[in-house]
C-alpha cells in the first residue's frame, strides 16, 4: 500500500485525449416517449476499435440510446453520427451497424447457415461468397459444422453464437449487443465474456453493449457510460468507475460500498479531513478534494479497503499513514457470510451504523478466526476513501 | 409496441382496405337494411316503406311471442346448464390427463365439433326416434326384466310401451347439449389446464377434500373460462333453429324458427327484422354479463 | 406430477414393470367415476355418428336392424345428380371461402395488431359481430341484402351462380380466422423483425420472410376452420341460396324433409370422411413445426 499512485480524484485525473475522428457520436440526443424522457440530452463519442458499455440500471435509457444507433428509434433532438455522417436519414436496414439482439432473434424457421447468409443476401452478394464467408463467420464463432441445424435444434449458448455470426458476417462499422449475456446461465456466461472479448480483438470491430449488469461492463469493456434515468452519469475505463467514481450514484451502482455523510472540514491541496456522524473519528485524507470547506461531502469506502484486527484489551492501533485518532474506528462483528474465496463480515459501529468489509480467505485455516460478537479495530488508509460531492 | 397509421400510411392502406371494404359492404350494410326494415311496414306483396313505424316492435312484445323468446331463453338456459354440469367434470379429467391422453381427448372431442351440424341433428334422430336404439335398448331391458320376475314367480311387466324422445321439447334441449357440448368443454379445459397447480396442491395440503377444493379453489379461478364457455354454449343455442326444427314438435319452436317463417313462408320482413334484432339485443346483454365477470376477475390479476 | 418424475429417475435401475402406482391427488382422470363421466360423454357423442356410419352399409330400407352388408346406397347416392352438384357446389364454395377469409383475416390480423388508428376500438368490435351474431340473423340479412340491395345476377355459368352464398360465406368466416391469426401474432418476437431490417431487409422483405412464416400456423388453422365453417353452414345458406344454388347440407335438409332415406346416410358418411380427413390433413400441416414457438 505504499507504492499509491499520485492521482486520487476525478479532477486530478488527465482527460482521456480525445481523438479527432471518433467512429460515433451522439451530440446532445434527446429522446422522448410522451412525456417521459428516456434519454436526456446526451453526448457521447465512441472511438474505433473499442468495446463499449452503456451501464446502468432498467430504464435508465441504456438500450434506448443503443436502438437509436441501430435506427429503431429516432432521436427527438440532436444528432447521431456515424464516421463523421449524419445517420438520421438512413432507416436501419441502410446503417453500417449489426445488432445481437437480447432474445438473439434467430429466424426459427431458418436454418443456421440460411439465418447467418439471410443479411448478405439482402446486400445481393453472390452466392459463392455467401457460402464462404457464411463458413468463416460459423468458424468464428465456433459453430463450424452446425450450418444445416435448426435454431431449435440449439442450446441458448449456440443461438446466441448464430446471432453473434449474423451480425458479424455483414462486417458492420459497429456491432451492436443488446444484454447479450443475461440469458445465459452463470457458468455459460463466464466463458462467454472472455470469448466476446477475444473474438472483438480477432474482429477489430468496434463493439458496443448494453447491460445492467456491473461486473460484466467492468469484465468485458474498454470503458464503460453509466446512465441513470437518461443522463450520463459518468464515462471512464473500469477501473477508474471502480476506483474513482465521480458521484454517490456510480460508486453505489458499480460494485459494493460504505457511504457515509460527513462536512468538509479540511480542504488543502495535498490533505483533507471529513468529519461523519456516523464515525467516531474524522477521515483523514492525504490529497485535496477542491470542494468548499464546510459544505457537505460523501466519503465512499470499499469494503475491501477496510481492514479488521482484533481489538483485545482496547489499546489504540496504529496506522503508519494515518495521523493518530483519524481512520480508526471501534466497533463489533454482527454478520459473517463465507463465501469460499472470502468472507464478508458487517461490523456495528459504536453510534449503530453497521460497516461491511471484506477478508480474502488466504490460507486455508483462518489464523485470526473472528467470530460473532467480537470487538475489532476497523482501519483504512488515507488514500482509500473517494470523497464525492454529489 | 404498435405504430401509428401516420408513419407508414401506404402499408396500413394495403392492409386495412380489403377487409375494412368487405366488412362494410357485406356486413355493415345487410345489418343495417335490416335495422331499418324494423321500422318499415308492408305496403304491398313485395314493397316496404320506412315509416318509422315502432308497430314491429310493438307486436313483437304481444304475449304469443314474448312467450315464444321466454321459452327459447328457457331451453337455451337448459341447455348451457347441462353442458355445464356435463362439460366440467370432462373438461378437468381432460387436463389433468397425461400429455399423450390429452392430445386425443381433445381431439375426440373436437372431431364431432368439426363434422356437419345437420348431419349431426340427423344422427340423433336414428337414435331418438321410436324405432330407435334408444328405445331397444329400453325395450331389451324391460323385456329381460320381465322374464327374470316371470322365473321368480311374478307377473310379467307387461308390453313395453317406447318412450316419445323426439318431436318435443326434451328432444330439443337433448340436440343442442348434443350440438354445443364440444363449445362447453373446450374453453373449460384451457382455463383448468392454464392453472396453477400449485394453488389446488395447496389447498389440498392445507386440509380440504377434493370436492371442496374444487368448489372453493378451482371454480373461483375457473370462473372466466366458465363465462365463456357459458357464452360460446348459449349464444348459438339461444339463436338455434335447424335442432327445433327438425327434433321438436309444433310447441317447440324457437325465435329462429319464428324469424324464418317470417321471412320464408308468412312475408312480413319488417315483422321479421324486429324480432332478428330483439334476439341481437338478448345477445349482446349475454355478452355483457360475460365480460363484467371477465373484468372483474381480471381486477382480481 | 410427482409421477412423471420418479420413474425417470429409477428407469435406469429397474426394467421391470412398476406396480400399479395409485393415481397421484391431481391425476383426475386416473380416478373411476371422471372415466366414467368421459367415457359416456364421447359415447353420446359418437354413439349416433357411428350408428348412422354403420347402417348405411345396412341392406335395409327400414335402417334399424342390420340386415347384411351393402353399398347399394352409395351407387345411389353418386348416381344421384344433384345431389352430387350440390356436393361439388359446397366443396367449390368452401374452397374459394378459405382462400379469400384466409387473405382478408390475415389482412385484418396484421392491420390491428400492427397500427394505431383512430376509430380502432369499433373496428375491432365490428369485426367480432360476425363471430357473435346468430346465424339466423345474419342469414336474413343476407337475403335482404341480396334481395334488394345487391341482386346477384341470376342464369350465371358455374360456378358464378354461387357467388352471393360464397360472399355471405366469407362474411362470417373471416372474422374467424382474425381472431386466430392475431392470436398467433400475439407470441411473435418484434425483435424477429428488427433483426431482418438490422441485416438489410426492406419493409416487404421482412414482411414475408419473418412474419408470414411466424403466422402460418395460425394461417392454416384459420384455413381449416374457414373451410369447415362454411361446409358446415346451413342457415346462412338457407337463405341465400336459389333454386340452381344448392348446397350439400341444403339438399340433405330437403330430402330429410320428404322422407328419411339411407341414401341420406350414404351422403353424410361421405361427407363425414371428406371432413375428417381434411382435418387430420390440416393438423398434420400445423403440427409440422410444433417446436418452433420455443425459439
Amino acid at each position: 500500500m505504499t507504492d499509491v499512485s499520485p492521482v486520487h480524484t476525478q479532477a486530478d485525473k488527465p482527460a482521456s485525449p480525445v481523438k479527432p475522428n471518433p467512429i460515433i457520436s451522439f451530440e446532445g440526443v434527446t429522446k422522448r416517449f410522451g412525456k417521459t424522457i428516456a434519454v436526456d440530452d446526451v453526448t457521447l463519442q465512441i472511438q474505433e476499435g473499442e468495446f463499449f458499455a452503456l451501464l446502468g440500471p432498467s430504464g435508465c435509457g441504456k438500450t434506448t440510446l443503443l436502438r437509436m444507433l441501430a435506427g429503431f428509434e429516432t432521436p427527438s433532438e440532436g444528432r447521431i453520427l456515424i464516421d463523421g455522417r449524419d445517420i438520421a436519414a438512413l432507416p436501419p436496414n441502410k446503417r453500417p451497424v449489426n445488432m445481437v439482439f437480447q432474445s438473439y432473434a434467430v429466424f426459427p424457421h431458418m436454418k443456421v447457415a440460411d439465418n447467418v447468409a439471410y443479411g448478405l443476401k439482402m446486400d445481393g452478394a453472390p452466392a459463392a461468397e455467401i457460402k464462404t464467408r457464411v463458413a468463416e463467420a460459423l468458424e468464428l464463432v465456433k459453430l463450424g459444422g452446425l450450418g444445416e441445424r435448426m435454431p431449435d435444434q440449439l442450446s441458448g449458448g449456440q443461438r446466441q453464437r448464430v446471432a453473434l455470426a449474423r451480425a458479424l458476417v455483414k462486417r458492420p462499422r459497429v456491432l451492436l449487443l443488446d444484454e447479450p449475456l443475461s440469458a445465459l446461465d452463470a457458468k455459460l456466461r463466464d466463458q462467454m465474456r472472455s470469448e466476446l472479448t477475444s473474438l472483438q480483438e480477432k474482429v477489430g470491430i468496434t463493439f458496443i453493449m448494453v447491460t445492467h449488469d456491473q461486473d460484466e461492463a467492468l469484465a468485458i469493456a474498454t470503458r464503460c457510460a453509466v446512465m441513470n434515468r437518461g443522463v450520463l452519469a459518468q464515462v471512464a475505463t473500469p477501473a477508474d468507475l471502480y476506483e474513482f467514481p465521480n458521484s454517490r450514484f456510480v460508486a453505489d451502482f458499480v460494485g459494493s460500498v460504505n457511504m457515509f455523510e460527513g462536512v468538509l472540514e479540511k480542504d488543502e491541496p495535498n490533505q483533507a479531513v471529513v468529519r461523519c456522524t456516523e464515525l467516531a473519528a474524522p477521515v483523514y485524507l492525504d490529497h485535496g478534494v477542491t470542494g468548499a470547506r464546510g459544505s457537505t461531502v460523501w466519503v465512499a469506502l470499499r469494503p475491501e479497503k477496510i481492514e479488521m484486527h482484533k481489538r483485545n484489551g482496547g489499546e489504540a492501533l496504529k496506522m503508519e499513514d494515518a495521523p493518530a485518532g483519524a481512520n480508526v474506528v471501534a466497533g463489533v462483528i454482527r454478520d459473517i457470510v463465507y463465501l469460499g474465496s472470502e468472507t464478508n463480515f458487517e461490523v456495528e459501529l459504536e453510534g449503530g451504523r453497521r460497516v461491511k468489509t471484506f477478508r480474502s480467505n488466504l490460507t486455508r485455516y483462518d489464523q485470526e478466526d473472528f467470530t460473532w460478537d467480537e470487538p475489532v479495530w476497523l482501519a483504512w488508509h488515507a488514500c482509500s476513501p473517494a470523497v464525492l460531492l454529489s | 409496441m404498435e405504430q401509428s397509421w401516420k408513419q407508414a400510411k401506404t402499408a396500413f392502406a394495403a392492409v386495412a382496405a380489403p377487409p375494412v371494404f368487405w366488412l362494410l359492404l357485406f356486413f355493415v350494410v345487410p345489418l343495417a337494411v335490416i335495422w331499418a326494415y324494423t321500422f318499415g311496414e308492408n305496403t304491398g306483396p313485395i314493397t316496404i316503406d320506412f315509416t318509422g313505424t315502432f308497430a314491429n316492435y310493438a307486436r313483437a312484445l304481444e304475449p304469443l311471442y314474448l312467450g315464444i323468446f321466454a321459452k327459447s331463453l328457457v331451453i337455451a338456459g337448459l341447455t348451457t346448464a347441462l353442458c355445464l354440469v356435463v362439460g366440467f367434470p370432462v373438461a378437468l379429467a381432460i387436463a389433468f390427463s397425461s400429455p399423450r391422453a390429452k392430445a386425443w381427448l381433445l381431439l375426440l372431442i373436437m372431431l364431432p365439433f368439426w363434422t356437419n351440424l345437420l348431419i349431426r341433428t340427423f344422427a340423433l334422430i336414428a337414435v331418438l326416434r321410436e324405432q330407435g336404439y334408444v328405445n331397444f335398448t329400453l325395450e331389451w331391458l324391460w323385456n329381460n326384466a320381465s322374464g327374470f320376475m316371470t322365473l321368480i314367480g311374478l307377473q310379467p311387466l307387461g308390453e313395453y310401451e317406447p318412450l316419445t324422445l323426439l318431436y318435443n321439447n326434451t328432444a330439443v334441449v337433448i340436440g343442442l347439449v348434443y350440438v354445443h357440448l364440444p363449445f362447453m368443454v373446450l374453453p373449460l379445459y384451457s382455463a383448468l389446464d392454464r392453472m396453477d397447480r400449485s394453488l389446488m396442491e395447496a389447498s389440498l395440503d392445507l386440509g380440504a377434500g377434493h370436492l371442496r377444493t374444487i368448489w372453493s379453489v378451482v371454480v373461483p379461478l375457473a370462473a372466466p373460462g366458465i363465462a365463456s364457455g357459458v357464452l360460446i354454449t348459449f349464444i348459438p343455442a339461444l339463436g338455434a333453429y335447424l335442432t327445433p326444427d327438425l327434433l321438436g314438435g309444433t310447441d317447440s319452436q324457437m325465435i329462429a324458427n319464428v324469424i324464418e317463417r317470417q321471412f320464408k313462408r308468412a312475408n312480413d320482413w319488417p315483422f321479421g327484422a324486429a324480432l332478428s334484432f330483439l334476439l341481437m339485443y338478448l345477445t349482446f346483454i349475454a355478452i355483457a354479463l360475460q365480460a363484467l365477470v371477465q373484468r372483474r376477475a381480471d381486477r382480481r390479476g | 406430477m410427482a409421477k412423471q418424475a420418479l420413474p425417470a429417475a429409477t428407469a435406469a435401475v429397474t426394467e421391470r414393470p412398476a406396480p400399479r402406482e395409485k393415481p397421484g391427488p391431481l391425476e383426475y382422470m386416473r380416478r373411476w367415476p371422471l372415466q366414467l363421466m368421459v367415457g359416456l360423454t364421447l359415447l353420446f357423442l359418437y354413439l349416433p355418428l357411428i350408428t348412422l356410419m354403420a347402417f348405411s352399409f345396412n341392406d335395409s330400407r327400414r335402417n334399424i336392424v342390420w340386415q347384411g352388408f351393402t353399398l347399394k346406397y352409395y351407387e345411389k347416392a353418386l348416381a344421384n345428380e344433384s345431389l352430387i352438384q350440390a356436393f361439388v357446389n359446397s366443396l367449390t364454395i368452401a374452397f374459394l371461402c378459405t382462400i379469400v377469409s384466409v387473405i382478408l383475416g390475415a389482412l385484418a390480423a396484421v392491420m390491428l395488431w400492427r397500427f394505431r388508428f383512430p376509430g380502432k376500438t369499433a373496428l375491432e368490435g365490428t369485426l367480432a359481430l360476425p363471430i357473435v351474431v346468430p346465424e339466423i340473423c345474419l342469414g336474413v340479412a343476407m337475403l335482404v341484402f341480396f334481395a334488394r340491395v345487391m341482386p346477384w345476377p341470376t342464369g350465371l355459368p358455374w360456378p358464378f351462380n354461387l357467388g352471393a352464398i360464397t360472399i355471405a360465406h366469407i362474411s362470417f368466416a373471416f372474422p374467424f380466422v382474425a381472431t386466430v391469426v392475431r392470436a398467433r401474432l400475439a407470441s411473435f418476437n418484434r425483435e424477429l423483425e428488427e433483426a431482418a431490417k438490422d441485416l438489410g431487409a426492406s419493409e416487404w422483405r421482412t414482411f414475408w420472410d419473418v412474419l408470414v412464416p411466424h403466422m402460418r400456423p395460425g394461417l392454416i388453422a384459420g384455413a381449416l376452420l374457414a373451410f369447415t365453417l362454411s361446409l358446415d353452414d346451413f342457415v346462412i345458406t338457407f337463405f341465400t341460396s336459389g333454386p340452381d344454388t344448392i348446397t350439400f347440407p341444403v339438399k340433405v335438409y330437403s330430402m330429410l324433409r320428404f322422407s328419411v332415406t339411407p341414401e341420406v346416410n350414404a351422403a353424410s358418411t361421405i361427407l363425414i370422411v371428406v371432413t375428417v380427413v381434411l382435418t387430420a390433413i390440416g393438423l398434420q400441416l400445423q403440427n409440422q413445426k410444433p417446436k418452433e414457438d420455443k425459439a
